[in-house]
């Protein structure tokens, strides 16, 4: 098979407002990959015209070799192939969890094992308690539980851990990369840094309806080779001094000092400073 | 589910007085209260579940799936037959035990209220699924539909007997289904010699039938241009 996704020129305009302007993207078989932007940045629209529940102004869009927008019952057995994990969505409140996915399971040709798929979202003790008792993580995992119960090839996530204490998200990703050793292809878009780099395999940044970049998460905007950051007490206040050669300073002030250097922090551009640089300079 | 039979506990029993040579208000009434059965479960349950289940991402959910768009309003046609089913029967046994209602004698009646009762309940649904994309969200649809049925019932002869109301509310009450409805459930409950009190002089049950239909076929094409699975 040819690309998973496959986007070229993609627009789409709400009124005088352009969401999208121009966007292309490709996306591999078996990658993670993460759509990663500020609100307002077009993320939610791409992805919604991916899913096929937005009508894009332009472009040509292949998902899984089918155009989204395609209307009509060709889309059922396309949308038997993949898998969209929505996010703040209150129903299935009066059922149980084996309920809704065990439910769920019926709309689909192949599914997976209602108990299996319950248990690989880390539910199996929710199993038999109302969708509205959840709390908000294990809602997330039961949207996730009915977005994979049809054993899709493509999984869509929007902003899966919004809101999640930091050891939910942890155990959230184990999930994430489990699916993805299973054979999926998993879309995700997020504003936390740390999950695009956690997670993805390639990253690509969006702002203003258009990509910026795509890159894996250690080669981001140059990142790899950027300057670290060198910082010590130099009297009463902090210095900072940015380096391509962190090694050579680090020594010159070990000596200056006659041996240890206070309070020595060294670190290279972290992904978020990188992320914010590119979203910061394409305001202009 | 209990709520017409409690309006019709308190209507039947106040107003129990008759109103022409063997028929009473109460038989009146529960005629009126079976055609308001078909707009409760369809138009009036709908418009408020559809709205509510599209505030809560239900729709959208079932969207990204495989499931065959028909096969949700299928589902729903299916709850309101059922629900009407219940309510119908419910009040009409209350009908006839309590307040002196006849079950229809000939298999004509019969016939009739069959007639009745499915092209009313598919009115109903299809206007109800076109309404549904009325209320802005789902906790306020009760609150948009529900004031839309309770004029409608008064306008149409459900609470008052239909010929003492107003002409100009009559004349009104006539553009909509429900005025015929209560009409056609008359026709059936009510012995034929009280069809010359009714405004034409007779039950009109050709015409009952022409303008259910024409608001089936209005809805039908409403609900399919207007139906949305996710607010904007």
């Amino acid at each position: 098979m040819s690309k998973v996704i496959s986007v070229s020129g993609l627009r789409k305009s709400y009124g005088p407002n352009s969401a999208v302007a121009g966007l292309d993207l490709e996306i591999e078989q078996g990658e993670i990959f993460a759509l990663l932007g500020p609100n307002g940045a077009g993320k939610t629209t791409t992805v919604e015209i991916l899913e096929g529940f937005r009508d894009r102004d332009a472009g040509q869009v292949r998902v899984l070799d089918f155009d989204p927008a395609t209307k009509g019952s060709a889309g059922q057995r396309w949308r038997d192939r993949i898998g969209i994990v929505l996010q703040s969505t209150q129903d299935a409140g009066d059922l149980t969890v084996y309920e809704s996915v065990s439910h769920f399971a019926t709309y689909y040709e192949n599914p997976k094992n209602p108990r299996e798929v319950i248990e690989l979202v880390g539910l199996t003790e929710k199993s038999d308690a109302l969708g509205r008792t959840l709390s908000g993580g294990q809602r997330r995992r039961l949207d996730v539980a009915l977005g994979i119960i049809g054993n899709p090839e493509l999984i869509f996530l929007d902003e899966p851990t919004t809101g999640f204490d930091p050891e939910a998200r942890r155990a959230f990703w184990q999930l994430i990369r489990k699916l993805r050793d299973e054979g999926a292809t998993i879309l995700l878009t997020t504003h936390y840094l740390d999950e695009a780099e956690a997670l993805a395999d390639r990253v690509a940044v969006i702002n203003r309806g258009q990509i910026i970049e795509i890159s894996t998460p250690d080669q981001l905007g140059g990142r790899a080779t950027s300057l670290a950051s060198v910082s010590w007490r130099d009297g009463v206040k902090i210095r900072t001094e940015k380096s391509a050669n962190p090694t050579a300073l680090v020594n010159s002030l070990s000596q200056q000092f006659g041996g240890e250097i206070p309070e020595l922090n060294v670190r290279r551009a972290s992904l978020e400073d990188i992320y914010l640089e590119m979203i910061g300079g394409s305001l202009e | 589910m209990l709520f017409p039979l409690i309006l019709l506990a308190i209507f039947g029993s106040v107003f129990s007085n008759s109103i022409a040579k063997g028929v009473t208000f109460s038989q009146y009434f529960v005629a009126g209260m079976i055609a308001s059965g078909m707009v409760n479960t369809g138009f009036q349950q709908l418009a408020i579940m559809i709205p509510m289940e599209r505030e809560f991402g239900t729709l959208k959910r079932l969207r990204g799936t495989p499931m065959p768009a028909s096969s949700y309003f299928i589902g729903k046609a299916i709850l309101v037959t059922l629900s009407m089913i219940v309510q119908v029967f419910l009040l009409l046994e209350a009908g006839v035990i309590f307040f002196g209602v006849n079950l229809p004698t000939t298999a004509q009646k019969w016939l009739l209220l069959a007639a009745l009762l499915i092209l009313g309940s598919a009115c109903s649904t299809v206007l109800g699924i076109a309404f549904s994309n009325v209320p802005k969200s789902g906790r306020g649809a009760s609150a948009v539909v529900s004031p839309v049925v309770i004029v409608l019932q008064f306008f149409s002869g459900v609470f008052f007997v239909f010929t003492q109301l107003p002409h100009w509310m009559q004349y009104v009450a006539a553009i909509f289904p429900l005025k015929w409805m209560t009409q056609g459930a008359r026709s059936v409950f009510l012995p034929d010699s009280f069809a010359t009190r009714e405004v034409a002089g007779n039950w009109e049950t050709g015409r009952t039938f022409a303008i259910i239909g024409a608001w089936l076929v209005i809805g039908i094409f409403w609900a399919i241009r207007s139906f949305k699975w996710e607010r904007d």
